[in-house]
């Protein structure tokens, strides 16, 4: 079944842009103009994937995890939406280009995941004709062929009888299937980066652990890159190698999985980690929330946007959380990046921290 | 953690379950509508929750547990059964025999958006039930909600504003609010912090947990998540397919589950900190979808996705058997350390042969 997948690849882009990862954004900055005023969505984001590698993006709602992912697709209304800096997508800059460019690349080098199955699946055509007229659309190929091709690609996720489910509508399918088949859909280009945004929020546990597994095949099959977004940082630490967390619109903390989640140097993470419930450890401790609520991007904190929720901005001098806006920058460990005036997060986290986040 | 008695034979349950059923016709179209098949939501299930204390019903979706909650708050009728609250029977009883009851069981709902009328102000809506009960005078009404914003960490002074200007977080908390406007017994919380944000679900937790110190009320919490789950309540009740599979408490449930399906649940459920701290898990992947409940499968309803199924599971019904303080209804019940931390911080797994591969 397999070799039929691996050969029908007629794009073949050669990979000679020397070590470039597959998805480079630069300063990616996403604005939406309303009536109340402008909305920050996403501001100044940089972040690469290289093909093999899974980016966990993780953030509450409103954060902008999924705004910076659509902008990699160029689903934004350019006339509604600012969009500054750059997305490059195997080298080819996505900002700015023309649909021409854009139908190119979406469903074909990129393809995207959504949340709710349901609502991302035409419900008038079968399930087999929307696998179809994707596979149709980027390769020339009879009728019939791509038919094939779409119960081969219901087969390899693992939807029973193929032959004959191909042929229903998406009401038939139950929620974990429908999420299959979107799998199924957006891996029939064989595309070089995949984001799914939020693949196993609507799912029962049972089924997200079998569609997070799924996922980790495929991409280990196709070494293709994969962006996961999602709230859920036990998703993340299941399925991630890097993890980027954002919050207000931008990065304030990254690296690498293990890294974010045995010693994360951002009051932001901690505050996530704290509020995680487990199901090992002492139940009778009370969990540790962030106080407050998200603010409004219409109208961020001046200075770290964190800054009103934080419970360690006293240990910085002078008040600077409220009028200085941290830079990105270095933490202990190598490839780990964090906003945070803190001087000595890493101590603060192992002294004071630790003991309660992690239990 | 100790293991606490399920109950204790002094004090009777505050509600007490009993072969509870919930069947739903499914009509045939036309003019004669003549019924042909049956949903069957809930098939008999019991438990009993004590004074003040709280028990966590878990298990995916369509396994019946929201109908289980509304049928506790007599929003459905239940088929057969018998649920008695605090030793009355309440299953059967007329709307206005029901009054005094509904008083003492309140429900908070999952959905913060729709459960709020947005035309209403807060006050009107967390002083609804007072007016309808005429539990408060009217011209004290105002006060004692107030009152109770503060007790849920509202501002009082939002009295007059609509839903609309409040956050996911602080809609549920109005919702807490109302629930706790009658002084009930007994809350049932319907999936009350999966529409939240983490960082605000841990925030409403928190708070559900001190006003169940403050006030000794007992909660019926239904959650898929096992997790939360944990954290909020000392005994819990797996249900599966409209069944109850196992109960048992917190260290029974989550230390070493004994039926097949806590098992997979458990090892299905992500967690953070245990990957954190470099803990394992056993992986049991269980295979395919929960079946329909119209046709629900014959004896064991877990035996299609069951890797310890065998010829007996689809003749014969396991029963709830008591195994050491808690029950199992499973024909081949052996307890299994999904999870094992050692002292030292590493976590070791042992992987069962029998684990089913995706």
């Amino acid at each position: 079944m397999t070799e039929t997948l691996e050969k029908t690849d007629p794009k073949a882009q050669p990979d000679d842009r020397g070590d470039e990862p597959f998805l480079v954004v630069e300063e990616l900055t996403v604005q939406f103009p309303t009536y109340d005023g402008l909305v920050q969505a996403v501001t100044d984001l940089s972040y690469s994937v290289k093909l093999g590698q899974t980016l966990g993006i993780v953030g509450e709602s409103g954060s902008g995890k999924s705004v910076s992912s659509m902008a990699v697709l160029g689903l934004h209304d350019v006339k509604r939406s600012r969009l500054t800096g750059s997305i490059r997508v195997g080298g080819t800059e996505v900002i700015g280009a023309g649909d021409q460019v854009m139908r190119k690349i979406r469903g074909n080098d990129v393809a995207m995941i959504f949340q709710d199955p349901l609502t991302s699946l035409h419900p008038f055509y079968t399930i087999g004709s929307q696998i179809v007229e994707a596979y149709r659309l980027h390769n020339d190929v009879t009728k019939k062929a791509a038919k094939a091709r779409a119960v081969e690609m219901l087969e390899r996720v693992g939807i029973p009888q193929p032959d004959r489910r191909v042929d229903d509508y998406p009401h038939h399918f139950s929620g974990g299937m429908r999420q299959r088949a979107m799998i199924a859909m957006s891996l029939v280009n064989n595309p070089k980066l995949l984001i799914a945004d939020e693949p196993t929020t609507a799912l029962d546990v049972t089924v997200q652990a079998q569609i997070l597994d799924l996922i980790q095949d495929l991409q280990r099959e196709y070494g293709s890159a994969v962006v996961m977004i999602t709230h859920d940082l036990g998703v993340i630490a299941e399925i991630s190698d890097e993890v980027l967390v954002m919050y207000a619109g931008r990065c304030v903390e990254r690296g690498a999985t293990k890294q974010i989640l045995t010693h994360p140097e951002m009051p932001y993470t901690w505050g996530l980690l704290g509020s995680i419930a487990d199901t090992t450890g002492d139940p009778d401790k009370p969990l540790v929330p962030i106080p407050g609520t998200p603010p409004s991007l219409l109208n961020p904190p001046t200075g770290c946007a964190f800054h009103p929720r934080c419970t360690h901005r006293d240990k910085v001098e002078g008040n600077r959380c409220v009028t200085d806006l941290p830079e990105l920058r270095k933490g202990r460990y190598d490839g780990h990046l964090m906003r945070c005036h803190l001087k000595d997060p890493d101590v603060i986290f192992e002294e004071e921290v630790k003991q309660e986040v992690l239990g | 953690m100790t293991a606490e008695p399920t109950t204790s034979p002094s004090t009777p349950p505050l509600l007490e379950v009993k072969d509870l059923v919930k069947h739903f016709p499914i009509k045939s179209a036309g003019l004669v509508r003549r019924t042909i098949g049956q949903v069957q939501a809930v098939d008999g299930i019991s438990f009993s929750v004590s004074q003040g204390r709280s028990l966590g019903l878990v298990g995916e979706s369509g396994c019946g547990k929201t109908t289980t909650g509304r049928l506790v708050t007599r929003l459905y009728e239940p088929t057969a059964g018998s649920m008695k609250f605090e030793g009355h029977e309440i299953a059967g009883l007329n709307s206005r025999q029901m009054m005094p009851y509904r008083r003492e069981i309140q429900l908070i709902f999952q959905d913060p958006y729709s459960s709020l009328n947005p035309r209403h102000t807060v006050g009107t809506i967390v002083g609804a039930p007072m007016v309808v009960h005429k539990t408060v005078p009217k011209d004290r009404v105002k006060g004692r909600v107030q009152e109770l914003l503060e007790i849920v960490g509202l501002n009082p002074e939002h009295y007059n504003r609509y839903p609309n200007e409040f956050s996911g977080g602080q809609r549920q908390r109005i919702g807490i609010a109302r629930s706790l406007a009658l002084n009930p017994k007994l809350i049932v919380a319907d999936e009350p912090v999966s529409a939240l944000d983490v960082s605000i679900q841990a925030q409403v937790i928190n708070l559900l947990r001190d006003l169940q110190k403050e006030f000794a009320i007992a909660f019926l919490f239904i959650a898929h998540d096992l997790a939360v789950v944990r954290h909020f309540c000392p005994e819990i009740a797996v249900m599966y397919l409209g069944k109850i599979v196992e109960v048992g408490d917190r260290a029974q449930i989550y230390e070493t589950p004994h039926h097949p399906y806590t098992q997979a649940l458990l090892s299905a459920a992500p967690d953070v900190k245990q990957a954190a701290i470099g803990g394992r898990r056993e992986r049991i992947r269980l295979e395919g979808d929960v079946p329909s409940p119209i046709n629900p499968p014959s004896g064991c309803r877990f035996r299609t996705r069951c890797w310890k199924a065998q010829d007996v599971c689809a003749k014969e019904e396991p029963p709830l058997m008591q195994i050491g303080g808690r029950q199992v209804a499973c024909h081949f019940a052996e307890p299994l350390q999904v999870v094992t931390i050692e002292s030292n911080g590493t976590a070791k797994a042992e992987s069962p042969s029998t684990a089913s591969p995706l």
